[in-house]
């Protein structure tokens, strides 16, 4: 490693690149083939009482109905010749779907068109936009979910990583003591303090609304607007941040504890290295890659809180849409919705994928030559 | 086993632990009495509802939140035909029965409603009823005069007539002396009288009335917009959320481990497949499939409770376990068991999980409590099953109800409290067992 002369440098610079970009490759086909078998173990349990397969029959007699009632070219021609017209439709339509072939031959077909995000026509939602496609009405609350859940999980990550490494230094003073204490207090999901929240802050002290992204209607000026949403952010955050934050702090504290009894970290005390410098270099530098991993565990945890949160919280994000598909019975916006939080996970594990590659030396030595 | 004991052991020197088997020995011996007092298919049948409950005042707050306002709010008061005598008098083709029904009412204020139920015998011709009110300082008050059904019943306090005679709502207008219009009138306490007159055109006609005086409190846990007491709900909803998550909790520790050591026992494509499968399982969002399965088939409890454990089977506890699992496959106990001739299984199952047992007994205290919260998600979605009452499904109705907003706040808070104190009884000794089972923690 200590070699540093600048020609070696760019070219191990290179190297590494080749590495990870090899590694990366891999990466992505290996997820992508997690995601294609978890979408299809998906679309077999949505198929298993058979309700794609009668969801498409519907939509294609209407289909047709539709075109045949709506074609001039059809108008004089009496009931009886029309119903058969329409039938001969529908069993072409039919044919041309396969769906009179076996479930299993055809189950591929809807894999395809999950896997490319063709995710059909809503029953009776639309998008805010007067959309009926499936994939719309996701697209539209993606923003709201990445704003809310984004923000609460960095913020929940910083504060615990830099609160557990000062508790750690601190170890058995009073305050490490209480927040050791407090940690059981995670063991309800932040829906149920988020209860709470409402009740005392917008309904017994009316400080902060009770639901809602922005106040209705939106102000007009951005800056406005940018104040309301964050008013609005405030109690489902707090709520994530109070489920989340002692749990996480207890869990760092303790690996930091762990990982600051080495002897190289012994050694570099003994050295008498300056506390910050220890502990950037010798206990958050090799402890790196471990702590991305329980980022994504805890990403992934909180993505399926994310439903129950934005419902009572009425945030207009994919989990207030499920909720509400739910309540409309509106399997395609569901079966859609299930897709969409797949991928979701999948890019989560590959971006931490990714940084755990550029965080691990040992990824880029894959090669071996070292 | 002499680790077990001292585990156990060294628990009491944890106050928190203490506290947390208090808390779950506490829910454990409120699970037994709700199971013993009220037997599964009686609290299926009052969960439903009905006349079981029309005796009850809607949405009362429990008694309690009244000691702490000042104990003024009025109970619920009920009289009885079966309690007093009745005047008869003959007249002739005809019979007048007048019945006097007692009700004293000390309180500051008012009833949230009166209603009169009847129930009249009759063959052919139904008997006629004419009610009055007589108040404690001698005025009487005609409420209703009709011919009587079978079950029927006079809802006084949503009576238009006699709310625009009074001047208040009949609930207040019967209990005050005040001024029609006064802006807020003072509860007259006494003696008051409800006198009905009926007249049977048969020889054989009987009436039966009930006056019920409904309060604005009832009972330790007060009651939902059904009349239903919520008690019902958060004592059956004690077993239903410690069998649902110990059942799920279990389920899926036991089955991750062993498929955790067969993987690690067998190697090879084995681990190989269990290991991409335990991939797989990551990227399916739990919550979402069981939503998606509530709504497409059934949202019973106990198909739930099989998802949730089917899905849990390949979770990320798998590559914990394999870690730990795998310096153990080389000890040198296994290799003493494999020149014994111990078949794969019996390794498995007899010297390889039993070692890591102790590691995953807390994992297993705090995972119970995560599932209990599971089940209540649910239910906050709709999803609840169909006909158990659960402290999910009690939070649901007051969400839908918006209890918040209306300012029941007793109706969230009991059901809330109760998930919380499970979660932190089995938080709590979850923690300190890892303590004690996990040496490395010891010394911190």
């Amino acid at each position: 490693m200590a070699s540093a002369a600048p020609v070696s440098r760019t070219a191990s610079l290179l190297r590494d690149l080749r590495y990870l970009g090899v590694f990366t490759a891999k990466r992505v086909i290996a997820l992508l083939l997690t995601v294609l078998v978890g979408v299809y173990l998906t679309i077999l349990i949505a198929n298993m009482g058979g309700q794609v397969d009668e969801l498409r029959m519907a939509q294609i007699q209407g289909e047709v109905a539709e075109q045949v009632r709506g074609d001039p070219a059809f108008q004089d021609l009496d009931s009886e010749e029309r119903e058969e017209l329409m039938q001969r439709q529908i069993d072409l339509e039919v044919e041309r779907l396969r769906l009179d072939e076996p479930f299993i031959l055809r189950s591929f077909d809807y894999l395809r068109a999950a896997m490319t995000l063709d995710l059909g026509r809503a029953e009776q939602m639309h998008s805010d936009a007067g959309s009926r496609q499936v994939y719309n009405i996701i697209v539209e609350r993606l923003p709201a979910t990445l704003l809310l859940f984004g923000t609460a999980n960095l913020l929940v990550f910083f504060v615990s990583v830099f609160a557990a490494l000062s508790l750690s230094r601190r170890y058995g003073s009073r305050l490490d003591q209480s927040v050791i204490g407090l940690a059981p207090t995670s063991a309800a999901p932040a829906w149920f303090y988020g209860i709470f929240l409402i009740l005392i802050f917008a309904f017994i002290l009316p400080l902060l609304p009770s639901g809602g992204m922005v106040s209705v209607p939106p102000p007009e000026d951005p800056w406005a607007y940018a104040a309301s949403v964050i008013r609005h952010m405030a109690l489902p955050l707090a709520a994530m941040f109070i489920a989340q934050i002692f749990i996480s702090i207890y869990s760092w504290r303790t690996f930091f504890l762990i990982h600051s009894s080495e002897d190289y970290v012994e050694m570099a005390r003994a050295k008498g290295l300056p506390d910050a410098l220890v502990e950037q270099r010798y206990i958050l530098r090799p402890t790196l890659s471990p702590i991305v991993t329980s980022f994504l565990l805890m990403l992934i945890g909180l993505w399926s809180g994310a439903i129950i949160l934005e419902q009572v919280f009425n945030w207009p994000g994919l989990g207030t849409l499920l909720f509400e598909a739910i309540g409309h019975r509106d399997t395609p916006v569901i079966i859609g919705s299930v897709v969409i939080f797949a991928y979701l996970l999948a890019v989560t594990v590959f971006l931490l994928d990714f940084l755990y590659a550029i965080l691990d030396p040992r990824v880029r030595i894959d090669g071996g030559q070292r | 086993m002499t680790r077990w004991r001292d585990g156990l052991a060294q628990i009491r020197r944890y106050p928190s632990a203490v506290v947390g088997l208090l808390i779950i020995a506490l829910l454990l011996a409120t699970a037994i009495y709700a199971v013993t007092a009220i037997p599964y298919s009686e609290a299926q049948k009052l969960w439903r509802g009905g006349d079981a409950w029309q005796e009850l005042p809607v949405n009362a707050s429990p008694v309690w939140t009244d000691r702490i306002r000042g104990g003024e709010a009025p109970r619920t008061i009920t009289a009885s035909s079966d309690e007093v005598a009745v005047e008869r008098e003959d007249l002739g083709a005809a019979r007048l029965e007048t019945t006097t029904l007692e009700v004293d009412f000390p309180y500051g204020d008012f009833p949230s409603e009166i209603n009169l139920f009847l129930e009249a015998e009759f063959e052919q011709r139904q008997p006629f009823t004419r009610v009055h009110w007589r108040r404690p300082d001698g005025q009487e008050i005609p409420i209703e005069a009709r011919r009587v059904g079978e079950r029927d019943r006079f809802s006084i306090s949503q009576d238009r007539q006699l709310e625009s005679r009074l001047g208040f709502a009949p609930q207040i207008g019967l209990l005050t002396d005040a001024e029609p219009g006064t802006a807020e009138p003072d509860v007259l306490q006494g003696t008051y009288q409800l006198v009905i007159e009926t007249v049977h055109f048969e020889e054989d006609a009987r009436l039966h009335a009930d006056l019920v005086v409904y309060g604005q409190v009832h009972g330790a846990f007060g009651t939902d917009h059904q009349r239903r007491d919520l008690a019902v709900a958060l004592l059956w909803g004690t077993p239903v959320a410690l069998a649902f998550g110990l059942l799920a909790a279990v389920g899926t520790t036991v089955t991750t481990l062993i498929i955790a050591a067969t993987g690690v026992w067998y190697g090879g494509w084995v681990d190989a497949v269990i290991q991409r499968l335990t991939e797989v399982n990551i990227i399916l969002p739990l919550l979402p499939i069981l939503v998606m399965i509530g709504t497409l088939y059934s949202t019973s409890i106990w198909l739930m409770l099989g998802v949730v454990v089917v899905l849990g089977i390949f979770s990320a506890g798998i590559k914990m376990y394999r870690s730990m699992l795998l310096p153990i496959r080389q000890a040198p106990y296994i290799e003493a068991a494999r020149a014994y001739g111990a078949s794969g299984g019996r390794i498995i199952l007899r010297y390889m999980v039993p070692r890591i047992l102790p590691v995953l007994i807390p994992t297993f205290v705090t995972l119970i409590p995560t599932y209990v919260f599971l089940e209540a998600s649910l239910a906050v979605l709709g999803l609840g099953d169909p006909v158990l009452p659960t402290w999910g499904k009690v939070l649901h109705d007051a969400q839908a109800q918006s209890a918040l907003y209306h300012g029941f706040y007793y109706w969230v808070v009991s059901p809330a409290a109760l998930l919380m104190l499970t979660g932190l009884g089995f938080a709590m000794l979850g923690f300190a067992l890892d303590r004690i089972f996990n040496p490395r923690l010891r010394s911190l």
